[in-house]
């Protein structure tokens, strides 16, 4: 039995020194990003726009038939899980403003963000991973280019522009299917239910959604890209690489959203 | 007095605590076509990593035109990389861009040149490697040997000083193989770009080198160096006899 202790001490040690590396190098990308960001904004005719228009076709108008379907179907549950509880108490009517709230503060950025993570970010790590693999990375660097410039900063500006867009349509597909799931089983007219939504969610809830979903399309993109240029060059490396992208993208997600509902809850009783 | 291009000062390399060199020392001199050898595993590519700056030395310097690229970091260190050109295995070609837009691409970064003139450059130096005509084609629709000649083409599109080629003829056949050396040759006496290349393919030795040195994986350094044909008879050491005379006979055959 006393042998189990040093081994778990050791395994959350390394455990510990292996987040705290991570999170090093997560800042230290971090770092690279913005000197690239600033050189983008000294220097925009030199952003590879075509590639920024490609990445914006790639990561929005091609999701918007996934990402409307997932969040059409979560209104439509939020909306049926609501009617059910807010029926027993008879309180109907606040359906509206529970689902309006809940998804367009939290749940449509927050579902919008997993769909592109899952898209765009693993997609970003695989790409740049296969182009460590095929050398391609290294012949930008001994061209004397920064590879971040050429390959991050495109990504990073498509998501940025394209995630908030898609979260808007997401939230408005998202109280049609609360709408939807109120009128067949509450039976509260349409009109109703678009005023109460009117009325409970305030255009404050929607800047704190699409600016939400701004700081996600940074994470996912950087993440995205990061992993990538981490990618070990062997039969495994982009795999993992693009595993590794969506587990931390979603986990960074969730920490940011925490961090943020709670800065803007105090905005918002200030 | 020859003008030395590269030269590399006591050189210790490896990856994490694994030494793989050390104490390599050698100069590539102006025009010279320059060649590492030796067997599998003996730290060729690892040697050339180091020299064109893609990984730091454990101790050591490497020396391009006269800068220290160990030294350099940054932009400093970004410029002396933008003085040579390198080739890659399998050509590295962007995947997206056509081979016209790959040799463009360093060309609209550091020459300001209008379009036309840059795409006229790039159509030159595709015609020097013998690929005129394949400028729209994408890296994927071109053979092994065409990614290789393009992005040789590549490497050349700032008229470098200094080529470097890691494994030019790996994964080609021998008629292509062959035709990757002439090309080599051609332009060294066209344009007198020093290339330094590094490679174990024993028929481009005789027909290509000016200068050689072999490394070996037991000692982790040099073990010859010199003209081919003089270490062939005069090296005293048996493995590299044995390395160029299967070359030589390979060659005779």
């Amino acid at each position: 039995m006393t042998h189990g202790y040093p081994k778990f001490t050791e395994f959350v040690g390394a455990a510990t020194w292996k987040f705290l590396c991570d999170c090093a190098d997560i800042l230290a990308f971090t770092g690279e990003l913005f000197a690239a960001a600033c050189e983008a904004v000294r220097h925009p005719k030199k952003i590879r726009w075509r590639e920024t228009l490609y990445y914006m076709d790639m990561c929005g108008s091609d999701a918007v038939p996934i990402t409307l379907m997932i969040c059409f179907l979560m209104g439509l549950i939020l909306g049926f899980q609501g009617a059910v509880q807010m029926h027993k108490y008879g309180g109907d009517v606040y359906l509206a403003p529970l689902v309006g709230a809940s998804i367009v503060k939290e749940l449509g950025p927050l579902m919008v963000a997993i769909i592109a993570t899952g898209r765009a970010g693993s997609s970003f790590a695989a790409e740049i991973g296969t182009m460590k693999v095929s050398e391609e990375i290294d012949a930008m660097m001994t061209m004397g280019f920064v590879p971040s410039r050429f390959l991050v900063i495109p990504k990073m500006i498509a998501m940025i522009l394209v995630l908030p867009m898609l979260t808007a349509m997401g939230d408005a597909v998202g109280i049609i299917g609360g709408m939807l799931v109120a009128n067949i089983k509450l039976g509260i007219p349409f009109e109703a239910y678009y005023n109460m939504t009117l009325w409970g969610v305030k255009p404050f809830y929607f800047f704190e959604g699409l600016t939400k979903s701004a700081v996600y399309a940074f994470i996912i993109a950087s993440i995205g890209c990061m992993r990538g240029f981490e990618a070990r060059t062997d039969a495994m490396g982009v795999g993992r690489a693009a595993t590794s992208a969506v587990v931390t993208s979603i986990f960074l997600i969730a920490v940011a959203d925490a961090l943020l509902a709670f800065i803007f809850s105090s905005i918002n009783e200030s | 007095m020859r003008e030395i291009v590269a030269e590399v000062k006591n050189l210790k390399a490896g990856y994490g605590n694994r030494v793989i060199l050390e104490n390599i020392n050698f100069q590539v001199f102006k025009g010279e076509i320059f060649m590492i050898l030796g067997g599998s595993g003996c730290g060729k590519s690892t040697l050339l990593k180091h020299m064109i700056g893609l990984y730091k030395p454990m101790s050591g310097d490497v020396i391009i035109n006269g800068k220290s690229i160990v030294n350099t970091d940054g932009a400093g260190k970004r410029e002396i990389m933008r003085s040579f050109g390198v080739t890659y295995q399998g050509g590295a070609l962007f995947k997206s861009l056509t081979l016209t837009e790959n040799i463009s691409l360093p060309l609209e970064e550091y020459t300001g040149y209008p379009k036309d003139v840059i795409e006229k450059i790039a159509e030159r130096k595709l015609e020097l490697v013998g690929l005129d005509g394949f400028g729209d084609y994408m890296p994927s629709e071109i053979s092994g040997g065409m990614a290789k000649r393009a992005g040789i083409a590549r490497a050349m599109a700032l008229d470098p000083e200094l080529l470097f080629f890691d494994e030019p003829s790996a994964g080609l056949d021998p008629i292509s193989s062959a035709k990757l050396d002439e090309l080599i040759l051609n332009l060294r006496n066209k344009t007198g770009t020093t290339m330094l290349i590094v490679t174990h393919e024993l028929d481009s030795i005789f027909s290509v080198a000016d200068r050689v040195i072999v490394l070996d994986r037991e000692s982790k350094g040099i073990i010859a160096s010199g003209k081919p044909a003089e270490l062939l008879h005069e090296s005293p050491n048996p493995f590299v006899r044995e390395f160029l005379s299967r070359s030589d006979m390979k060659r005779k055959v």
